[in-house]
């Protein structure tokens, strides 16, 4: 079972218990909502872009542990960013959990977020972990509804 | 909570000479590791396996009889018709289905809907008409019939249920009326494993003249299905959840319906005669049979229901049964673990939720430890919506399955909780 203590790390079972920045957004100016019609997971991305900066963000809605701690820890990632900043690192995070990019080798921004990187052992749970980035990416660039394959 | 005594329908006789370990034999896919472990397959609602016996008869067809059917008149064609026709015969003993043209091969439940959707419903529903579903469907009994809704300008009415997931009768006495053209109800649950009283249901409908639909793709593996006994006017079912491979599957009408139908797809093998200004359509079943089917899949559910018939059915539902009171009774017993669907009439599906704890994420540490169920909507979306729940884990079972299994199960379940603590 190491594959899968990999998976569930403790910090990922702490922020799917305890999830940060879990609540609607008054100040909001640009949301998206996000679905994965396979297993029924979706959220709502709530960003407050100011001067292209992340001035703040955080997110709601229901999906399971690798969803929610991914959901989580991105609004902590990306919470004071630039918007090209937070591409680069939605960029990042994508090519790591499918497995398009070794974050031991290769220099990137991710810090923390590398503890994602077991889901590449488990394709089917990828699109848990991507689903908030592509709805974040979604809520930058003005679309309203993402779905994932 | 339902008494454990009463879940299955059918008269459980004892099980008692079920040599569960002999039948495994019969399935060779049952004989492997996944992730280190002995594989323990229980998700038998979504596709069950396939024993020796079918996939040695497909290989057969395939080795030694393929060739096209219903044209040739060469020795293989005519091979191949034979068995072809012969799985047929085989299906309508199945079911006890008056005439084997009554019986059309589809690729599966799904396909056999629709047929009826377009053959049927396109023909005889119309503005203002009214087809009553139930709130357990599957999408596969819903989507087709909204379609034909939004086409037709008719409107769908759906039977609620109770908080054990059975259907409220009283409310469906109040949904008909004379605006009622069409009735498609499932037989079992696949979400919830409910079975419901569908001989009752369609009773009640024809008092108003309308035709039911029966979605058997639960029920016909697991329980004794008679057409007539039921007197359901269509009656659609799946081969890949009977033991037999994909691509296989059966929709029954009664002959006079069919006939009056439009036909389904248009092409060869359905029509007598095609000139530029009119075709002729085939007489039933050839009438819904457009273009080369999957042979080799249907005589594999011929086979398929040999196996059955050989290792008894009655004999095989009255074990399914004892496995799910064992499964009802272990997972019940699990502090945090809640099951969802406690009808009195059941069988064969186990649907949980455990509090705080995603069925996805069951379903990955389950995985991990070889156990295959099923974790989502279970292709019914407003069930899952009735129990306010976004998915359960649902575990289900065959004949091949065992208590061992189930304690394996149980097990993982605890080690989940614990995970997640």
């Amino acid at each position: 079972m190491s594959e899968l203590s990999e998976l569930y790390q403790a910090v990922i079972l702490d922020h799917n218990k305890k999830p940060r920045n879990f609540h609607k957004l008054e100040t909001a100016n640009h949301t998206a909502e996000g679905f994965n019609p396979l297993c029924g997971d979706q959220l709502t991305v709530y960003l407050q872009l100011e001067d292209d900066t992340v001035k703040d963000i955080s997110f709601e809605g229901h999906g399971c542990a690798i969803w929610k701690a991914s959901a989580s820890m991105m609004t902590q990632a990306v919470k004071g960013k630039s918007k090209q900043e937070a591409e680069l690192l939605f960029n990042e995070f994508h090519r790591m959990v499918t497995g398009q990019f070794d974050e031991e080798t290769e220099p990137n921004q991710l810090g923390r977020l590398t503890i994602f990187a077991g889901v590449r052992e488990f394709p089917v749970r990828v699109k848990c972990a991507t689903l908030s980035w592509h709805t974040m990416h979604a809520a930058l660039n003005n679309q309203e509804l993402v779905s994932t394959e | 909570m339902a008494t454990l005594e009463q879940l299955i329908p059918i008269k459980p006789k004892p099980s008692k000479g079920w040599d569960v370990e002999r039948i495994r034999k019969d399935f060779p896919v049952l004989r492997q590791t996944v992730n280190g472990r002995p594989l323990v397959y229980l998700d038998n609602a979504a596709s069950s396996q396939v024993p020796v016996m079918v996939i040695e008869r497909g290989a057969q067809y395939i080795e030694q009889e393929h060739s096209n059917i219903h044209r040739g008149v060469h020795y293989l064609s005519m091979k191949a018709t034979t068995a072809y026709e012969g799985a047929r015969e085989k299906v309508k003993r199945f079911i006890n289905a008056r005439e084997s043209k009554e019986c059309i091969f589809v690729r599966g439940a799904t396909e056999g809907i629709n047929l009826v959707m377009h053959g049927y419903g396109r023909k005889f529903i119309g503005a203002g008409d009214e087809i009553i579903i139930s709130a357990m469907e599957h999408h596969s009994n819903i989507v087709p019939w909204q379609m034909l809704c939004e086409e037709k300008n008719a409107r769908l009415r759906v039977i609620p249920m109770n908080d054990a997931g059975e259907l409220l009768m009283d409310e469906y006495d109040a949904l008909l009326n004379e605006k009622t053209k069409f009735v498609a109800v499932t037989h079992v649950s696949n979400a919830l494993g409910t079975v419901n009283p569908v001989k009752e249901i369609i009773e009640r409908a024809h008092k108003y003249g309308v035709p039911v639909l029966i979605d058997g793709a639960q029920s016909a593996p697991h329980m004794r299905v008679d057409v007539q006994d039921l007197d359901c006017d269509f009656f659609a079912f799946s081969g890949h959840k009977m033991f037999a491979p994909t691509g296989s599957g059966i929709v029954y009408g009664k002959a006079a319906l069919l006939e009056k139908m439009n036909p389904f797809q248009g092409g060869g093998d359905m029509i007598k005669s095609v000139t530029f200004e009119k075709t002729i359509y085939a007489d039933l079943p050839n009438k819904f049979e457009a273009g080369t089917p999957a042979i080799a899949s249907q005589i594999g559910l011929g086979a398929a229901i040999d196996y059955l018939s050989i290792i008894g059915r009655e004999k095989a539902a009255a074990y399914e049964h004892e496995l799910l009171v064992y499964a009802t009774e272990r997972l019940s017993a699990i502090e945090g673990v809640r099951i969802i669907g406690t009808a009195r009439e059941k069988i064969g599906v186990l649907s949980f939720v455990i509090d705080d704890i995603h069925p996805h994420d069951i379903g990955t540490i389950l995985d991990q430890a070889g156990i295959a169920i099923r974790a989502g909507h279970h292709c019914a979306q407003p069930v899952m919506k009735r129990f306010n729940v976004p998915a359960t884990a649902r575990a289900s079972f065959a004949f091949y399955n065992t208590k061992e299994e189930i304690d394996t199960l149980a097990t993982a379940i605890e080690q989940v909780i614990e995970v997640f603590g």
